[in-house]
């Protein structure tokens, strides 16, 4: 009896002087993509690894994020401990310390592995303000049979010449089958990031080293002419209005026998589940004129922390977990090695399961490689960003351009005309924001 | 003869009608329909109208991934929160405008509606800026707070134009009677202005229901309403459609069943004002 009454004391004892774990909560913002659900749906990993930490999710659509996030972090609002923003924001933010740089992030995290252009794109002066979640570039994927039934090899560097020819010759309008897909919605994020893209492998730019506007020269006037009589002649109806989704369903309906857009679209159009043309599907680089830069964009959905949060540790703490090597390793077990997030670390790329399981990861790796966002076209430039120039003006002119170009495309203006109002709104915004007189 | 005309053009109407309204309603019809596709089926070109594959997998999704409930009853307090004080303040002031009229009031009308005007995103960052301050950023108050500020204005002048109808001599009738302020207001004013006070509730309601700016831009998690929860659904880079008309269709169910449900008194006290 003694003996029981010591034991219930003692574990009374115990269960009071237990220390109280203070819980942290951390309010993760993201954006509604695939491989971030897929995150959401894992994060009892990570509290089961940290028991006292919580997570709660905040998922919103891109434009609205973009703004809920930026108006909280400018107005030091405290609403988010982990935010989910992309390479453009980073610079930006960080040079107006916004960003708590990431110097915590843990022994065996291994900085070093994270692809070296990636790991460009989220620093500052050597310094790691966001950790890369997932990372994309663009890519040339065509249909394999239409291009045996035509006699056509796609080469593995094609240049701008033989995807023009390819696509007019692959052009069946009866059977509603298009040479190629590109965007044309308008918006900086849409039809802005492929044509600046495609523009860099011209030999165009947006400002000379001076800030001056370059929509005046040749290199833009051969981009846009090139774009909008490709997209006239072998484009599919309506192209106007298409951006990464819609162009996605046509290419997966077998209406495109070309498309050329974010890497990440590779492993949807390669699922059986969601593609009628998964197994006929090929990927090379994007386009070229020979001038040394392809048409292909870099892009890093990537975790910060917003200054002034108090949960600095936690945060850090989670960053490193959902941006780690054993997270990848984590999803393949649970999802199977297509479902990683791609594009982040050297060392996916060096293991033969995910290899084996993605035959698009050597040109998604390739096309990462051959993006450089601090030298993004053939002349020298004073932004960083290969398909947007990060200074905070952008978001505004590039979309007034992208209304210009989505216009010259439905042909309700010229080629001409709207080069020319682009270049007049454009030289009127920078002047206003003071960076030419 | 002329039966056949009448019959016949009441058939015409009646078609027509139909017509105009199944138009109306189409949207709204696509998006559940949608709701029922799958992803691939949701975005096919041409669109399959009945005849696809029947899921529900969307909605057993969107249930999985967020808490509806949480935000259903969120829309619910906001929306019939600030509804109900717009209410509170707005009768009071519409009376006394339409009553007793001074020689600003007419101004003080346009001031009143000049508010609505400006975008709001003007004032987001003040507005934000001051939510920190007294700490009610992601709080139902809050966010109450704000949507009943923003459709003060079009209550006011919605309640104004329907008291001004009522003839002034039936109040006067009712304090030589000895009424009164409290008295005309609830036993002879009110009965009289039913219709419109109903119309209007039930339009506030709409507008804050659907209000998209400050609940989205004021709200994180505790207090974020349904449009937060269709926000969540959208994807720039995935095929969504599907989803979003799920969360979309869950979404206006409760306010559309209060409309059905209301509907017959609505049209019922709107006819009533008309005939009148």
């Amino acid at each position: 009896m003694k003996n029981v009454l010591c034991a219930v004391t003692g574990a009374a004892a115990l269960l009071i002087s237990a220390p109280s774990i203070a819980q942290t909560t951390l309010t993760v913002a993201t954006v509604n993509n695939g491989d971030m659900i897929r995150m959401q749906g894992l994060t009892s990993d990570f509290t089961a690894k940290n028991p006292d930490i919580s997570v709660k999710w905040v998922t919103l659509e891109e434009n609205v994020l973009r703004q809920r996030v930026t108006t909280d972090i400018a107005t030091k609002g405290g609403q988010f401990d982990v935010l989910t923003i992309g390479t453009y924001e980073v610079p930006i933010w960080a040079k107006k310390n916004w960003l708590v740089p990431l110097d915590k992030l843990g022994a065996d995290y291994d900085v070093n592995d994270i692809l070296p252009k990636i790991r460009d794109a989220v620093s500052v002066d050597g310094k790691l303000y966001a950790a890369p979640f997932y990372g994309e570039s663009s890519m040339t994927m065509y249909r394999t049979d239409l291009f045996k039934k035509a006699g056509l090899t796609m080469p593995e560097k094609p240049t701008w010449d033989f995807v023009v020819d390819a696509a007019k010759k692959l052009t069946d309008k009866s059977a509603g089958v298009y040479g190629i897909c590109l965007r044309g919605k308008a918006g900086w994020g849409e039809n802005m990031a492929f044509l600046t893209a495609m523009a860099n492998s011209f030999g165009a730019r947006w400002f000379d080293e001076k800030w001056e506007p370059q929509f005046n020269s040749p290199e833009w006037k051969k981009t846009l002419t090139t774009y909008v009589d490709l997209m006239k002649e072998a484009g599919p109806p309506g192209a106007s209005s298409n951006g990464f989704n819609e162009n996605l369903a046509l290419f997966n309906a077998g209406k495109c026998a070309m498309w050329i857009d974010a890497t990440v679209a590779a492993s949807f159009v390669s699922n059986p589940k969601e593609s009628t043309v998964a197994d006929k599907v090929g990927f090379a680089l994007a386009p070229n004129t020979g001038l040394g830069k392809n048409a292909n964009w870099l892009w890093a959905w990537s975790l910060a922390i917003p200054a002034g949060s108090k949960k600095v540790d936690a945060a850090e703490k989670f960053i490193a977990w959902a941006t780690s090597k054993d997270y990848t390793k984590l999803v393949a077990s649970k999802e199977g090695w297509a479902n990683v997030p791609p594009g982040t670390r050297t060392s996916l790329y060096q293991n033969p399961d995910y290899l084996k399981a993605a035959p698009f990861a050597k040109m998604t790796l390739a096309s990462i490689d051959a993006a450089d966002p601090n030298k993004p076209t053939v002349k020298p430039v004073p932004y960083v960003g290969v398909q947007y120039a990060a200074i905070p003006e952008f978001q505004g002119i590039g979309t007034a351009v992208g209304q210009q170009f989505s216009a010259a495309l439905s042909g309700s203006t010229s080629v001409d005309a709207a080069l020319a109002a682009a270049q007049s709104s454009t030289e009127r915004e920078m002047k206003r924001a003071g960076y030419i007189k | 003869m002329a039966r056949m005309v009448t019959t016949r053009r009441k058939v015409i109407s009646t078609v027509a009608a139909w017509l105009v309204g199944f138009v109306i309603f189409f949207p709204i019809l696509w998006m559940v329909l949608a709701s029922f596709k799958t992803e691939l089926e949701a975005f096919a070109i041409p669109p399959s109208f009945l005849f696809f594959h029947w899921t529900t997998e969307n909605y057993v999704t969107v249930q999985e991934r967020s808490d509806y409930f949480h935000h259903a009853l969120n829309s619910i307090i906001i929306a019939g929160g600030s509804t109900l004080i717009a209410m509170l303040i707005a009768i009071p002031a519409a009376w006394s405008m339409a009553f007793s009229p001074t020689k600003r009031t007419k101004d003080i009308l346009l001031w009143m509606l000049s508010t609505k005007m400006m975008p709001p995103v003007g004032v987001l960052v003040p507005i934000y800026l001051i939510f920190r301050t007294v700490g009610l950023l992601d709080t139902r108050t809050g966010l109450i707070f704000i949507l009943c500020l923003g459709n003060l204005p079009i209550v006011i002048w919605m309640l104004f134009t329907y008291f001004k109808e009522i003839p002034k001599d039936i109040l006067e009738a009712a304090r030589m009677d000895g009424a009164t302020i409290g008295r005309e207001l609830i036993y002879v004013l009110t009965p009289m202005a039913i219709p419109g006070l109903a119309s209007t509730l039930l339009l506030n309601l709409i507008l804050a229901w659907n209000e998209a700016f400050w609940t989205l831009n004021l709200s994180t998690l505790e207090a974020a309403p349904l449009t937060v929860f269709i926000a969540s659904y959208s994807s720039p880079e995935g095929l969504f459609w599907a989803k979003l008309s799920a969360a979309s269709t869950l979404a206006i169910a409760p306010i559309l069943v209060l409309g059905w449900f209301s509907q017959r008194q609505l049209v019922r006290g709107l006819t009533f004002g008309a005939v009148k």
